[in-house]
């Protein structure tokens, strides 16, 4: 006997409205796992929108999760600025050389056009197939990278690092067309069908940049464009610590932040409770090598220590999981869910 | 030696606040009026390397940000250069070592724990970017007997076990010790790649070398 009574869609914005659905909603925030159902290579998959909807809609019905994923990877961005994407056999693809070679760079930089920008437009039309296909079943999760962490595929860390502390007035520069791109950027793809919008942002983690710095830079970058986005956004660290910024994080308008599996979970979802919902945090490197057991115990243990009253989404703790990790792992977690997430016993 | 022991501490406490502000001329003055008083080496050793394990703790626990991580361990590495060149008796007669961001584009931590190192007086060839074939060749090549390897994607980490077979077959005995990300999240992967040693940040990876050199003399 099923003891659903929503669909996904329900599932989720009843979690994130701070209340207690049927079961834990969880997202299997899968990218390159598409390509294995097609049987092709990571490349070829992401060569084509057909291929980037075909695979989520597979996947999801292959492991019950609550969402579509319609993240391509994060050079997509760069790519539409003019510069290069890497790809790899067993990973995902990676920045090139940066665009923005000297400080002086910056003050002729262009915003892109997303019409213009084929490898958006991609990304694009694979939103509208999902949407189509899945109508208001399941939520499609956008992913933009936040203004203040894309510089570092724009113009290395290091150089990123004596932007911000040597230039303060090209720092701005740079936050402001960064800023306008991410908003357009998060917007074309709400209304290409996309439900909410996961802005990763890792340089604001503390791992990156401590809280006082944060305040100055990251937060105001995320309040003033979270603002200008039509439509509901979560923040990612992409596995970066958040523990010292949550509360701040919640202020920029958020509605769920993604957290590190390095993170005491209790203590993250007592800062979120009835402010944020929280989105996280299984170790997905790790992940890779999960026997059965230890799967359902890590499942088990972060729904104990974070489902209570809604308010929180069972996933990884990157917002993408890796490559190597199999199919039974995967699958694992999909039943250890259906096992241990229901709210209240019938 | 107690006032000497209590010097010091307050001198790393100064020299430490020096480097969290990114002040190089602050930092250069305790330098120049410590090494009137003591051999460079010294200064290294006793205010240089705690300094830096202390930085790279802080950042562990989210003290501090990654750019002072960074801007510390260059700024440590320029003073060293200029009391201990890089030709100096002190740099050169350990074994020879190398760091290596293994096939990913992204540099900064490569970056970090070579400065760091070089920082703390010892001499090390940084190649760069490498993939397996050209990280085995320039091994081969310099006679290596330490590698480093830093790495920031999953597959690249596990390409580690590519470079340590491949080692194996050529008869090579240099150590491995490969850090970053993955190695940070997956305490088990240095050991199902082969690797000698890990390390999650700069304290450790001064232990782990001060360890080996140990071993080795
Ligand atoms: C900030 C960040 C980003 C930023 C910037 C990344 C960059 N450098 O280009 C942005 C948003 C751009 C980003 C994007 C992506 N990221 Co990212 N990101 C991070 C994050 C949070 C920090 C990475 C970082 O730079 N840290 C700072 C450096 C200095 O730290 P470090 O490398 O760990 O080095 C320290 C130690 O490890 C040690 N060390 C390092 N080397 C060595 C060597 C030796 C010998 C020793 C002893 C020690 C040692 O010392 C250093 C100082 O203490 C990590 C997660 C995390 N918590 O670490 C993910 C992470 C690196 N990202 C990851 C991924 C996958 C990506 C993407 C590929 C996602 C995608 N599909 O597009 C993209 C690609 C980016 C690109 N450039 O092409 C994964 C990589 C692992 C994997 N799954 O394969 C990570 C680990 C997240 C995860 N948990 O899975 N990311």
């Amino acid at each position: 006997m099923s003891m659903e009574t929503m669909t996904s869609l329900q599932r989720v914005l009843t979690t994130l409205g701070h209340k207690e659905p049927d079961r834990v909603p969880f997202f299997l925030l899968l990218t390159m796992h598409g390509a294995k159902e097609l049987n092709m290579t990571i490349r070829e998959y992401f060569s084509k929108a057909e291929n980037v909807a075909e695979g989520q809609i597979r996947m999801r019905k292959k492991y019950g999760h609550d969402c579509l994923y319609s993240f391509f990877y994060a050079p997509v961005e760069v790519e539409a600025w003019g510069g290069s994407v890497i790809y790899s056999e067993d990973g995902p693809p990676n920045s090139g050389e940066p665009i923005i070679g000297s400080f002086a760079d910056i003050k002729t930089l262009r915003v892109p056009d997303i019409k213009q920008s084929p490898c958006l437009v991609k990304v694009l039309e694979a939103t509208r197939i999902m949407k189509k296909m899945i109508k208001d079943e399941a939520p499609i999760i956008g992913v933009v990278m936040s203004p203040f962490s894309l510089p570092v595929m724009q113009m290395g860390f290091s150089q990123y690092f004596d932007l911000m502390f040597a230039e303060p007035i090209l720092f701005e520069r740079l936050m402001a067309v960064n800023e306008e791109f991410c908003v357009n950027w998060a917007n074309a793809q709400l209304e290409a069908g996309a439900t909410a919008i996961c802005y990763f942002d890792p340089v604001s983690s503390s791992t990156i940049t401590p809280r006082d710095l944060y305040l100055k830079t990251g937060y105001e970058v995320a309040k003033r464009t979270l603002a200008r986005i039509n439509g509901p956004t979560a923040t990612h660290l992409a596995s970066g610590n958040g523990l010292p910024v949550v509360a701040d994080i919640a202020n920029t308008g958020t509605a769920a932040v993604g957290v590190s599996c390095n993170e005491d979970l209790l203590a993250v979802k007592a800062a979120c409770r009835s402010k944020t919902t929280v989105l996280g945090n299984l170790n997905g490197i790790e992940m890779r090598r999960w026997t059965p057991e230890q799967t359902e115990n890590e499942v088990k243990s972060a729904i104990q220590q974070a489902a209570a009253g809604g308010g929180f989404i069972l996933s990884d703790n990157h917002g993408e999981i890796p490559w190597q990790v199999p199919d039974d792992v995967l699958m694992a977690i999909s039943q250890a869910v259906h096992k241990w997430g229901w709210y209240s016993k019938k | 030696m107690k006032g000497r022991v209590g010097m010091n501490n307050l001198l790393s406490q100064d020299f430490e606040k020096a480097l969290l502000d990114m002040d190089q001329r602050a930092a250069t003055k305790i330098l120049t009026q410590a090494c009137e008083a003591v051999e460079p080496i010294v200064f290294v050793e006793q205010v240089v390397m705690p300094a830096l394990e202390k930085i790279g703790d802080d950042w562990d626990k989210g003290l501090i940000a990654l750019s002072q991580v960074y801007m510390s361990g260059r700024i440590c590495e320029r003073l060293v250069d200029t009391i201990l060149p890089p030709a100096s008796p002190n740099r050169t007669s350990q074994p020879a070592m190398a760091i290596a961001a293994l096939n990913d584009y992204h540099s900064l931590g490569k970056t970090i724990i070579y400065s760091s190192l070089r920082a703390s007086g010892y001499e090390l060839l940084d190649l760069g970017r490498v993939g397996v074939d050209e990280l085995v060749r320039q091994t081969i090549e310099h006679k290596l007997r330490i590698v480093l390897i830093s790495v920031l994607m999953l597959p690249s980490a596990l390409h580690v076990k590519q470079v340590v077979e491949r080692l194996k077959q050529q008869k090579c005995k240099a150590k491995i010790v490969v850090g970053g990300a993955p190695f940070r999240f997956d305490q088990q992967l240095w050991q199902e790649v082969g690797a000698d040693a890990t390390g999650a940040n700069i304290a450790d990876a001064l232990k782990v070398i001060h360890r080996i050199m140990e071993e080795m003399a």
